[in-house]
């Protein structure tokens, strides 16, 4: 054969005509809908700002304001539901503006032919979860879609809290030399969830970590008012978690590979399906972005809360490549943690 | 983690850094023929640790890169039939065809099912008796054992409503045309250990005489991947083109012979389209006559489905080594993994995608995202 071999390659797909899952997936589809769809509609700055919470001043107090639906399957699985998810998701939204919470209210989208127990036991989960916090339910709504149309029990939560006074969170307080911290090892519950999914068979004795993050953001706050900005790495992993920041403030992020704890399960499972847990999902973690003054005081007060028992410090805001997040690797070398373009999707060989 | 933490211990892996620095004395070119060892190479930054004598070049062992578009279209047209249940392994699901791709056969009401193993495939068959249940059997020599298991154990059970659409491509027959080609740079290559374990390494051993290029079979974690770049090094140093095998903890000189008796016994070696390079002779395996009831392009009649792929991005050259990932002018532009323009941007293992996803801020200015 004479000369290089000619290749030839396909065109992309340009289309966007459709939503696909990758859409839910809190990672650059989900940014994108939100800026192409959504945004150019709804006339709010505040809603731009993309916290994961509004917060706003009324009659001189500052309130904390936010919504989420909880759309998990399988509904029960070990260590929560989707009842205590749905209140778990909705307070820690709002702690992460540093609100602790007043109100929820609880709206259901029931499937045809659930059953009554089932929803029942859904319901007294939701109670118990929102009395230990406490929180209280105050409204609610419920609608019955056809067989097929829905998947069991949809829920969707919203809730009000209030900012305390002193307290600012917001990525865009986020600047160069600030800490990256922690709460704990990430990708238990997604990996949770998946083993127990239909058709991912193995055994594990992991549990979601689905818990309430406002007392630990409060005994946070109560050593320093330095912590200037927080996230709950749900949907999309600490990687989509820290890109957002990088990309709000304008900084870069660098975080050591060995300093970000992950269970062997986890870890196990993960190079099994050929995740990276990076990318799996939390429901009960927080990653804090701290003055570094201040940093060793609030790690500290972490590790006295058993929610942050495990708290470490993971990483640096930088100048040096704005809106990239970086790892460097046990070996010294240096790699890109990318938002995912879409799902991440077991890899098959 | 038990036999893998051993595999990424950061001081064994200086010290085989510093002996292949110390052992390379002149520049080589070595490829990497697996896209999941393109990962770990990448991932972990080895072609920046083992320094400028030793350049990687990231060869076309992505399953789901080099898998034509006409399967792919063939694959959304028997997912798009209603009734059909498509099962697939979950990275094919974004791979476009030339007009659509699995997901959105998914979200325009298609019922794609991701799968791990093709035995969850035949499950479904069992399960839903009615329904005609479809695995989309793609990859190298490794997936193909375990999909000729599942047709085999379906013709056994007399399952009518299970069937496979099967685009098998084999790593030699694609080294041997890189080998051919007058514009060949790769002195030597790190053989796939997975495909190897399965197979074994006596094909390789006839490349390594006929064309004097010498090759270690390799794992697929740092250690692995440094040990074999050193083994490569040593053997180019001293003049010798063997087959040597790294991969010792799986991989032994004839393979897994009970899995390849199974795959002879269903599957047959035919010519194959690989995506982004064209026609290999003798380069894949299709189902064999006698399991004909259970080949999806049969029973649903998409034979003559083709699909030209019209010449855009520099694939060619990157798999070749001409060129690396970052030097296309499209590179995190035009193309990024949400809008491949070529085969090595879809899927993780692809060199495109893998650049992008660990290294673009090595790449040159102007090329960045």
């Amino acid at each position: 054969m004479s000369g290089p071999i000619q290749f030839t390659c396909p065109l992309p797909l340009a289309v966007k005509d459709r939503i696909v899952l990758g859409h839910g997936s809190g990672g650059r589809l989900s940014a994108e809908l939100l800026r192409d769809v959504f945004l150019p509609f709804f006339h709010s700055p505040i809603l731009n700002r993309l916290d994961d919470q509004a917060v706003f001043e009324f009659r001189g107090a500052r309130l904390a304001f936010t919504t989420d639906s909880f759309v998990v399957k399988p509904l029960f699985f070990r260590g929560g539901d989707i009842g205590s998810l749905a209140v778990y998701g909705t307070v820690n939204d709002l702690a992460m503006g540093g609100a602790s919470p007043l109100y929820l209210s609880a709206g259901f989208i029931l499937e045809e032919g659930l059953e009554i127990e089932t929803l029942r036991r859904v319901a007294e989960s939701m109670g118990r979860a929102a009395d230990d916090i406490p929180v209280e339910i105050v409204t609610g709504d419920t609608k019955v879609v056809e067989k097929g149309s829905g998947d069991g029990v949809f829920i969707n939560t919203t809730g009000i809290g209030l900012v305390p006074e002193g307290v600012r969170l917001s990525p865009a307080l986020v600047r160069p030399g600030d800490l990256v911290l922690l709460s704990g090892p990430i990708g238990d519950h997604g990996i949770a969830i998946l083993a127990e999914r239909e058709g991912i068979q193995f055994s594990t004795d992991l549990a979601s970590d689905s818990a309430p993050l406002h007392g630990l953001v409060a005994a946070m706050l109560a050593v320093s008012l330095d912590v200037r900005a927080m996230r709950d790495p749900t949907r999309g992993g600490l990687s989509s978690a820290l890109n957002e920041i990088a990309s709000r403030a304008g900084v870069g992020i660098t975080i050591e590979e060995s300093a970000i704890p992950v269970r062997e399960e986890v870890r196990g499972a993960c190079e099994m399906l050929g995740l990276d847990p990076l990318y799996v999902a939390n429901e009960g973690k927080l990653v804090a972005f701290v003055a570094p003054h201040a940093a060793q005081s609030v790690l500290a007060a972490m590790r006295r809360h058993p929610q942050g028992h495990d708290a470490t410090l993971i990483g640096a805001v930088t100048d040096t490549h704005p809106e990239l997040v970086l790892l460097r690797t046990p070996f010294g070398t240096t790699r890109i943690v990318d938002m995912l373009p879409g799902d991440q999707l077991p890899r098959i060989c | 983690m038990k036999y893998l933490d051993e595999y990424r211990d950061p001081a064994l892996a200086r010290r085989l850094v510093a002996e292949i620095r110390r052992s390379a004395t002149r520049p080589w070119v070595l490829m990497e023929i697996c896209g999941g060892q393109t990962h770990t190479l990448v991932k972990y930054g080895i072609e920046e640790l083992i320094g400028e004598r030793v350049e990687l070049v990231h060869g076309p062992g992505c399953p789901v890169c080099v898998t034509p578009l006409e399967i792919l279209d063939k694959a959304i047209a028997i997912a798009s039939i209603p009734e059909v249940i498509f099962v697939s392994y979950g990275d094919m699901l974004r791979v476009p065809g030339s007009r659509s791709d699995l997901f959105r056969v998914k979200a325009g009401g298609g019922d794609v099912r991701i799968a791990y193993s093709p035995m969850d495939a035949l499950r479904l068959a069992r399960e839903n008796p009615q329904r005609p249940v479809v695995f989309f059997a793609v990859g190298f020599e490794t997936t193909a054992p375990a999909n000729a298991m599942a047709v085999w154990q379906a013709r056994r059970e007399g399952l009518r409503n299970f069937s496979m659409l099967v685009s098998h491509v084999l790593v030699p027959p694609a080294i041997r045309l890189l080998l051919d080609s007058s514009a060949n740079r790769v002195q030597g290559f790190i053989a796939p250990g997975h495909v190897c374990t399965v197979m074994g390494y006596e094909e390789y051993e006839e490349l390594a005489a006929r064309y004097k290029v010498p090759f270690v079979v390799g794992g697929f974690e740092p250690l692995d991947l440094l040990e074999a770049i050193l083994l490569l090094v040593r053997q180019l140093e001293e003049g010798r083109a063997q087959v040597e095998n790294q991969y010792v903890r799986s991989v032994n000189r004839t393979g897994n012979q009970a899995a390849r008796q199974r795959m002879m016994e269903v599957f047959e070696v035919v010519d194959r389209n690989w995506r982004g390079i064209g026609p290999i002779a003798q380069s894949g395996y299709r189902l064999r006559p006698e399991y004909a009831a259970f080949d999806a392009e049969k029973v649903f009649g998409v034979e003559a489905i083709s699909a030209p792929e019209p010449p855009e991005c520099i694939s060619a050259l990157v798999l070749q080594g001409l060129k690396k990932p970052v030097d296309c002018p499209m590179f995190g532009t035009r193309c990024t993994p949400a809008t491949p323009m070529g085969a090595p941007m879809v899927s993780s293992e692809g060199a495109c995608a893998v650049y992008y996803q660990y290294r673009r801020h090595t790449a040159p200015a102007g090329a960045q995202a």
